[in-house]
């Protein structure tokens, strides 16, 4: 099953595209890291698929079929938007009695066992929490709803790092309970690393790498070598991205499985997941995205470039 | 294998909507605190209105006590009655005139705009309750609950205002400042602040700039309504009679000579003999040399050739005015909510 889908997902707000000729499909059972610059369209691609927002034109879904917004998706994805919003009059208790009545599932013990390990106290009004402890009020909630999918949009803009590394434990303690998936967005591709085993990397308005994070370290590797090569093995290599340090340069490949496709005198190392974002970042033409088998809609757009 | 599959509609109905019970303990946390404040303004009114009722009820005692009735001592009883308290009645309620504004810009205009400069829309419409029904669940009790309030502070108003009108106030329940007070207009007028302040707060997305959106808008419409539309309701009466009928909302007078429209200068002209000056076509200010039994110059500009002519609305329609006034005031209310549920189903985001 997958838990979002979208064909050529759209939207235009005045004359400028947000996101554009969008096809995704993030399957169940992952923590999708959805990765890209500033104003790269995380957001937008969020928002469309939670139902906040309409799309411009084509269409998305979620849990396979259900249109974005519908009773079926909004009952089973949980929305932790940017900044945590949250009313910040309410106390801690009524926020949980809130959210309580606005859904069909509520798993109050849950709720307040966890607000009391984070020692959050349930009297005191949202708004005088620390950042963090609004972050984790925020994410008690979303995961008291027991969704199917938890969607987190820059959970950690605002916390600082001990907050980072505490709300993305309790992130993956949800995970190993029981069956949530989860997309959650980032700029930080750092901190996603750890915790992330899907990744989605949008530039400019739309998708240009898809992929679980094994089957894409798997499929690259950095070679290492004297620069003056480089040029004629470019013909021969699927470059994705070239970075010269001296004499040296660094090539980052897509080998597709096969090894040991150094030349002599060259170095193969194996990538890192930021590294390689990096890497398709740097080259917005580059594409790496999954089979037909995965999303029928993506045009084979596999782009090698070999630029300076 | 998953694939892209369109929308299946048919299933969704088999996900039965959150009941409606669910909102009722939201909206009354989230709103309590504005309910109470238009209970506190309305009551702070009301106390006045209370404690200087009261005392020209009690006055107003003396003045109704009075026989035989329609006596000249009694004449000027009610007279002296209203030279006392008319005056104060009519600031009293010109300050009142803002209760709707009020609501207007403080209940309905921070309802939605507050949720878009706080974020929490994000939060609150991807709730399970879905955000169309959120919005109809806040809107609908509050709406009712503001022109209740309104109701039963037209109640305190018209008691208020009986001894003006048993003492036979020229201005009668037609005139501007009081008819919005009585009958249904005042809940109507309410209703209307509350929806014109939802439609801004959706429209502008923050909090003061809505309100004072709300402001100018219901000062528009309040002003057109009053100035120019009320008064066409139904097509006014003419008369050339100077006695016209008591209460009666008059619209304009004019003094016409020969079938045209007499100028001040004309009338000054013709009352010169008698030293009476026109300061304005109803206002006259009698000189030194003014014959003491000269009397009333209304009446000498007529046996001189003039006629009055008063366009009026008479006091016996003050209820289909109000029905009317009421009606249209109520679709339009109806008209700008559905607009704002509409627009919240639209752009969530911009």
């Amino acid at each position: 099953m997958n838990v979002i889908e979208a064909i050529g997902l759209g939207k235009r707000y005045g004359s400028t595209w947000a996101l554009r000729g969008c096809a995704l499909a993030i399957p169940a059972g992952h923590v999708a890291a959805l990765v890209g610059p500033n104003g790269a369209g995380k957001t937008t691609l969020l928002n469309l698929a939670v139902g906040l927002t309409a799309p411009t034109e084509g269409m998305v879904t979620v849990f396979d079929g259900w249109p974005a917004g519908s009773p079926a998706a909004l009952d089973g994805i949980a929305f932790v938007a940017q900044d945590a919003p949250l009313y910040r009059n309410l106390s801690v208790a009524d926020m949980l009695h809130l959210t309580r009545n606005l859904n069909r599932r509520f798993d109050q013990g849950y709720a307040e066992a966890r607000l009391g390990q984070l020692g959050i106290p349930m009297g005191r009004r949202a708004g005088n929490l620390s950042g963090g402890q609004q972050a984790q009020l925020a994410l008690t909630l979303a995961l008291a709803r027991r969704p199917r999918l938890l969607v987190l949009d820059e959970p950690m803009a605002m916390l600082d790092p001990l907050a980072r590394h505490d709300f993305m434990a309790a992130v993956m303690a949800a995970v190993a309970d029981g069956g949530v998936s989860v997309v959650l967005s980032s700029h930080v591709l750092a901190e996603l690393e750890r915790v992330a085993d899907y990744l989605v990397l949008i530039t400019s308005g739309s998708v240009q790498v898809a992929g679980e994070v094994d089957d894409l370290l798997a499929c690259h590797r950095v070679l290492t070598g004297p620069a003056a090569e480089a040029g004629s093995y470019a013909q021969r290599l699927d470059v994705v991205n070239a970075r010269r340090g001296g004499a040296q340069v660094h090539l980052l490949v897509r080998t597709n499985g096969r090894s040991g496709s150094a030349p002599p005198g060259w170095e193969e190392h194996p990538v890192s997941l930021e590294e390689l974002a990096l890497a398709y970042l740097r080259e917005p033409g580059a594409a790496a995205l999954p089979g037909p088998s995965r999303a029928r809609a993506v045009e084979p757009a596999e782009v090698t470039n070999w630029q300076r | 294998m998953a694939a892209l599959t369109t929308a299946r509609p048919g299933q969704d109905a088999g996900l039965r909507p959150l009941p409606w019970r669910r909102m009722t303990w939201v909206t009354w946390r989230q709103h309590r605190l504005a309910l109470a404040g238009v209970i506190a303004l309305l009551s702070v009114a009301a106390a006045y209105l209370l404690i200087t009722g009261l005392q020209m009820h009690q006055a107003y005692g003396a003045v109704s006590a009075c026989r035989p009735a329609g006596s000249g001592i009694c004449q000027q009883a009610a007279s002296n009655f209203l030279g006392t308290y008319a005056p104060g009645v009519g600031v009293t309620l010109g300050v009142l005139q803002v209760i709707p504004a009020l609501i207007g810009a403080f209940v309905g205009a921070p309802l939605l705009a507050r949720e878009f400069e706080t974020g929490t829309f994000r939060f609150t419409w991807t709730q399970g309750f879905g955000r169309v029904r959120w919005a109809v669940a806040k809107l609908a009790p509050l709406a009712v609950a503001v022109a209740v309030a309104g109701g039963a502070f037209t109640l305190l108003v018209s008691w208020y205002l009986q001894p003006v009108f048993g003492a036979g106030d020229d201005d009668g329940p037609l005139y501007p400042t009081r008819f919005d007070f009585l009958g249904v207009a005042l809940a109507a007028w309410i209703l209307a602040a509350f929806a014109i302040g939802v439609l801004a707060g959706v429209l502008v997305r923050r909090v003061i700039p809505a309100m004072f959106a709300t402001l100018a808008a219901w000062a528009g419409l309040a002003f057109v309504t009053g100035i120019f539309l009320r008064q066409h309701y139904e097509a006014p009466l003419v008369t050339s009679s100077p006695n016209i009928p008591a209460s009666a909302w008059v619209i304009s007078q004019g003094w016409f000579r020969g079938g045209n429209a007499a100028s001040l200068e004309m009338i000054d002209h013709t009352l010169r003999p008698v030293d009476v000056q026109a300061v304005t076509p109803d206002l006259f200010q009698p000189g030194p040399a003014t014959p003491a039994n000269f009397g009333d110059p209304v009446r000498y500009l007529i046996q001189h050739g003039y006629t009055q002519l008063t366009i009026y609305q008479p006091a016996s329609r003050f209820w289909p005015f109000q029905w009317i006034e009421g009606g249209w005031l109520l679709a339009l209310s109806l008209l700008l909510i559905a607009a704002t549920v509409w627009l919240v189903r639209r752009r969530a985001t911009q």
